[in-house]
């Protein structure tokens, strides 16, 4: 069976990076980051038609990271895709650089929307999407969230609407790390039954294990248009993944790596 | 206004197929035409404004040229941050009109009453905001939207405003319109109060006052020329707004006077920083706040017995 080698090598690599960047800056967010990694990797090694060379052609398939606070984990990622000039990234978080916290259109090659603020991306996407639909283009829009912000309300208004005209161009991938900021989504405010409000609003619904290569590929990489849905993959997640002491806590929202620790992290990173 | 704009917008998308048409499910018996035309650039979202003006932008990343509607108050405040983020902050075509001036829905109560969007869009970066006196203006400032890239707010009235202008060429973007010549004083009028202010001035005329009259349809980029031309060559200023005095047309034209070290008296009729209360029609709000013929040529007397 395919296990997806290469796929997690360059996971282990981008997680690497992203330790090594993070720690040298204080960057936050980590826990964030590290969750969505190898959904990124997925999406940009198997599922985007997408290539720095092609990245400015009308359409395109486009990806948002809706929760723009893990840019960093995105930035990383899109350096290995060769989008973004790798020293630029290692710039990060250094006085007049490019790149911000939170993506920002024209700041990089393969940045297709200014997040930052929760709930904005999959309302631009859906608007792609059924302009594209419209054009007859063949392209797919892909945006990625997190779970504490599907408590917006723009992205349930954008949820109803592309149930209901059944824009079958569009993915939701949902980060589902199980924490926000104050807490556990399930403490904070509890999504579940989330997978049934979805396909309440007439989605097209997938469950995957948001670590497991072999359930993510055919899940992201599928949009088979079924029944003329949009798709959503609600990726069950580790706040923290790689690093084991980082798994599953609320604190790495909040801290930086130290510099000293970043060895002994390496060293624990899976 | 609202036939002008439909009546140009439906020209601009016969020209234009990246024009889009989106509403959040309001503007029943303006829109039928236009969805049967093109029913693939028309789309009601529902009333759902944080959606619509996220998909503007989204549209306007691939390429459309999204015209989106809705009440004024909806169109500038129930989505703020969206038309803030996705479409100002990313510099996108989007134009979004807002239909009804202040009391346009008067009996409707005040959360159909929009006095603070001048205020509110002025502020955004990028943004271009206007207020159109005439339908002649809301032609020429669609027009103008669709020449341009930058993100817009038009704030239109509703119907049966006259035609005040004559010559297209007299309507320029970014520059006050001259109605009347006049060196005793000069109105200065963003919106429908245009037409109240030129019967003003006809009755001043006849009572040896000369007064000029400025439609500034453009509330930004604003005209600083025309203000420090009228503050230097006519006696007063009076603006007249359907607007909260906070943040519109007087405070625009108060802070380039400041700026010029103009010593000009300056009268502004608008809204005072209060909800209107009670209920009632229109014409019945407006003369409350002396947005009328009569409450206008009042005010110019006013600055001319000071003189």
């Amino acid at each position: 069976m395919d296990n997806h080698k290469d796929l997690q090598e360059k996971a282990y690599e981008a997680r690497k990076r992203f330790l090594t960047i993070a720690s040298d800056r204080g960057a936050l967010h980590i826990g964030s980051s590290l969750s969505q990694i190898d959904i990124l990797v997925t999406l940009y090694d198997r599922v985007l038609s997408i290539t720095p060379e092609t990245c400015e052609d009308p359409q395109r398939d486009r990806f948002i990271l809706s929760k723009g606070h893990a840019a960093l984990g995105y930035y990383v990622v899109l350096a290995q895709y060769g989008f973004i000039p790798l020293k630029e990234v290692e710039a990060y978080g250094k006085d007049n650089t490019k790149l911000a916290a939170h993506p920002v259109i024209g700041s990089a090659r393969g940045i297709e929307a200014s997040t930052g603020s929760l709930g904005h991306g999959l309302p631009m996407a859906l608007g792609m999407a059924i302009g594209a639909k419209r054009a007859g283009w063949s392209s797919k829009y892909v945006v990625l969230l997190s779970d504490g912000e599907c408590d917006e309300g723009s992205n349930w208004e954008a949820i109803l609407l592309a149930g209901h005209l059944g824009v079958s161009n569009l993915m939701v991938v949902v980060d589902y790390n199980k924490f926000q900021s104050f807490g556990t989504t399930k403490e904070v405010l509890d999504l579940e039954p989330f997978a049934d409000k979805w396909r309440a609003a007439k989605w097209d619904v997938h469950e995957v294990d948001g670590h497991d290569f072999s359930e993510l590929v055919p899940a992201l990489s599928d949009m088979s248009e079924k029944e003329g849905k949009p798709r959503v993959v609600i990726a069950h997640t580790v706040k923290g993944k790689g690093v084991p002491y980082m798994e599953n806590t609320l604190d790495w929202h909040y801290l930086n790596l130290k510099p000293e620790d970043l060895e002994e992290t390496l060293r624990q990173l899976t | 206004m609202r036939t002008s704009f439909i009546t140009t917008l439906t020209r601009l998308a016969e020209k234009d197929e990246r024009v889009w048409l989106l509403t959040g499910d309001l503007g029943y018996s303006v829109f039928e035409d236009f969805k049967s035309r093109f029913p693939d650039r028309y789309l009601n979202v529902g009333v759902a404004e944080q959606d619509l003006m996220g998909i503007a932008a989204g549209l306007a990343l691939i390429g459309k040229r999204p015209y989106v509607y809705s009440i004024s108050t909806f169109a500038s405040m129930r989505a703020y941050e969206q038309i803030r983020n996705d479409i100002c902050y990313q510099n996108l075509p989007v134009v979004i009109i807002g239909g009804g001036s202040t009391f346009s829905y008067s009996s409707f109560g005040c959360t159909h009453m929009p006095l603070e969007d001048f205020a509110l869009m002025r502020v955004l970066p990028r943004m271009q905001v206007f207020s159109p006196g005439d339908p002649m203006e809301v032609q020429k400032i669609l027009e103008s939207t669709h020449e341009g890239t930058a993100p817009a707010y038009i704030r239109i009235a509703k119907k049966g405003e006259p035609l005040l202008h004559t010559d297209e060429k007299d309507i320029q973007v970014g520059r006050m319109s001259l109605m009347r010549k006049g060196q005793d004083a000069t109105i200065i009028v963003a919106g429908r109060q245009l037409a109240n202010a030129i019967v003003a001035a006809d009755l001043l005329k006849q009572e040896g006052i000369e007064v000029r009259v400025l439609s500034a349809h453009t509330l930004k980029p604003f005209d600083s020329d025309a203000v420090i031309a009228a503050a230097t060559e006519t006696n007063a200023l009076i603006s007249v707004e359907e607007h909260s005095l906070i943040g519109g047309l007087g405070a625009a034209i108060a802070s380039v006077l400041v700026s010029a070290h103009l010593n000009v008296p300056l009268v502004t009729l608008g809204v005072p920083d209060e909800f209107p209360a009670g209920v009632g029609s229109q014409e019945w709000f407006l003369e409350k706040y002396n947005l009328t013929v009569e409450g206008i040529a009042a005010a110019v007397r006013k600055t001319q017995a000071n003189v």
